[in-house]
């Protein structure tokens, strides 16, 4: 190897890679900093306080937001829970059932919802709806995102599966467990944390969705994102920046969590 | 497109549900069979419908939506033809704006890319989870953060003044390079991490033998590295450009009326106040055509370099 240069190394690669994460974090960083400003313009800083935490809890506009984040978490565990299991059961298909007719398309099928336009599937959806004759609401809401999670709970159970030996469930098939058992007993735990892990991420899409909500809500009915975009509509108010370092922070506790569950079962291997 | 790799990776497919597989598929066929591919032709339906001016459709058969995209045919419809640029001209700025934030994002994720994947051991892993984690953040609440951010009186602006780099608040809000700005911000991650990925794969001792034969870094670079991870470029542009063409609120919230965008003429169709169906439909339908346009193009490259 030549001593004289590193040829991993690239001059400026590094200021690169600092300024990515200076961009990426700068405006977090600052409406985070601002949510506890003291004044009522968002403008100057008044000194730091919680007033506008106590706002978003108990101030004027608290129902209205109490409410969306009602919907808004009840949407994305209905979502995540259906979204998670049909994304299990699709991967067991197509890691663990050999060939059959149909396969290629599966895969084409279970990505077409990363590959559609999010604004397209919007007004698809809505357009479905309305042609039906269902009424927009809770339910648009939920059909909706489940269909849009079914991929990204998909990858990480996939992940994981792939790269779990078929020799345990061949052991247990051995052992003359049927292949519920084998099922519920071998492949299932082993492949918990990708489980696990797809539907965090599943929960957090549905969470964080705005446009595809947007579209197929109706009146009536607000979920946090929608409510957030009404506000911020009329400009941005100092109790808003306070529900998004909320929301920030929840996201990223559950990306962490959904980080960790997928690094602790590589460990055991 | 990171499926494929998943599947077609080690060949570990088992049968031990051999026979299960369509039944056990069915919940995702009908999921998405219904709820996606249905509402798509149901989509390509509506834009040949007639508009109702309430919002909704008229069950008859028109080319008006797909007409008034390309023509301008005066207030009653019943003028002669001319070219109408205005759809097209949104279509084209669109597609320009894209282009330049993806464009951005190669320029900064290239470089990340690189630094993160010739990391040692497992700085590696937090490096690229500091990186996504801005990703699973509400892409709303991303963009109202940097709305605030680059706002005439806002932080940005204050501190360039405080040390002295401009004299006057920069105008930021409100013009294309805060839309550009802002779909840098939204999709740089979808950049860094196919990037990376090709980066790990790449053969060090090809560039040990370039440096070897006295070639410098920067040849090394542009004639060996570029072209061995080039799959993972172009997966990266293809991630970013892909959505910042239908983006909207990125549009919405940080450009003016000038920034307007293909997302923001779909939503006016259904949310706001042109409130046309059919033409709302067909604009999708042109966007939905482009980005198919855009992946066949990318699948097939992929696979002639498979074969």
């Amino acid at each position: 190897m030549n001593a004289k240069i590193d040829i991993r190394r690239f001059p400026g690669f590094s200021f690169a890679t600092y300024l990515c994460l200076f961009l990426l974090y700068t405006p977090l960083i600052i409406v985070m900093i601002y949510s506890f400003n003291d004044s009522k313009s968002i403008m100057l800083w008044g000194g730091f306080s919680f007033r506008w935490y106590e706002d978003v809890f108990w101030g004027l506009e608290a129902p209205k937001f109490k409410q969306a984040a009602i919907n808004s978490l009840s949407i994305a565990i209905g979502a995540a829970v259906t979204a998670t299991t049909i994304a299990l059961s699709a991967a067991v298909a197509m890691l663990r059932a050999g060939h059959f007719r149909g396969k290629g398309a599966s895969l084409g099928l279970i990505s077409l919802p990363l590959m559609v336009p999010e604004i397209v599937t919007a007004v698809a959806t809505l357009i479905f709806f309305s042609a039906i004759g269902f009424a927009s609401g809770h339910a648009t809401i939920l059909v909706a995102h489940i269909v849009f999670c079914i991929p990204f709970a998909y990858l990480p159970i996939a992940a994981r599966m792939q790269g779990i030996e078929a020799s345990y469930e061949q052991a247990a098939q051995d052992l003359y467990a049927t292949r519920f058992e084998t099922f519920r007993l071998v492949l299932l735990p082993l492949v918990l944390p990708g489980v696990i892990s797809g539907f965090l991420l599943a929960f957090i899409i549905s969470l964080d969705d705005f446009i595809i909500t947007n579209f197929v809500k109706g009146a009536g009915i607000e979920t946090l994102p929608t409510a957030i975009f009404g506000s911020v509509k009329q400009g941005i108010k100092p109790n808003i920046m306070a529900i998004s370092t909320l929301m920030l922070l929840v996201s990223v506790v559950i990306v962490t969590l959904s980080y960790f569950a997928n690094r602790s079962g590589q460990g055991k291997k | 497109m990171a499926m494929q790799d998943i599947n077609q990776g080690k060949n570990t497919t088992t049968h031990t549900y051999q026979g299960l597989g369509p039944s056990l598929l069915m919940p995702t066929w009908l999921m998405i069979g219904i709820f996606l591919v249905l509402p798509v032709l149901m989509m390509l339906v509506y834009s040949f419908l007639t508009k109702e001016f309430r919002g909704g459709v008229i069950w008859e058969f028109s080319l008006n939506a797909y007409d008034q995209f390309i023509f301008d045919r005066g207030l009653f419809g019943d003028d002669p033809p001319k070219m109408e640029w205005t759809y097209i001209g949104i279509f084209w700025r669109s597609i320009l704006q894209a282009g330049i934030a993806t464009l951005l994002c190669l320029l900064i994720g290239f470089p990340t890319a690189w630094f993160i994947a010739t990391r040692v051991g497992n700085s590696k892993s937090i490096w690229l989870f500091l990186i996504t984690i801005p990703y699973w953040v509400n892409l709303l609440i991303r963009t109202i953060s940097m709305k605030f951010l680059i706002r005439e009186n806002g932080p940005a602006n204050e501190f360039m003044m405080s040390i002295g780099l401009i004299d006057a608040p920069l105008q930021m809000i409100n013009t294309n390079f805060a839309v550009q700005l802002g779909l840098f911000y939204s999709y740089l991650p979808f950049m860094v991490l196919p990037i990376y990925a090709s980066v790990e794969r790449y053969n060090f001792s090809l560039s040990e033998a370039a440096a070897d034969l006295y070639s410098s870094q920067w040849v090394t670079l542009r004639k060996i590295i570029i072209p061995t991870v080039k799959p993972g470029i172009i997966a990266g542009c293809i991630l970013v450009f892909v959505p910042s063409l239908g983006a909207f609120l990125a549009p919405d919230l940080l450009g003016g009326a000038k920034s307007f965008m293909i997302g923001s003429l779909i939503e006016d169709q259904f949310g706001g106040q042109a409130g046309n169906w059919p033409f709302g439909a067909a604009v999708s339908m042109i966007l939905l055509s482009m980005v198919l346009i855009v992946l066949t193009f990318y699948a097939r490259l992929q696979s002639r370099r498979a074969s």
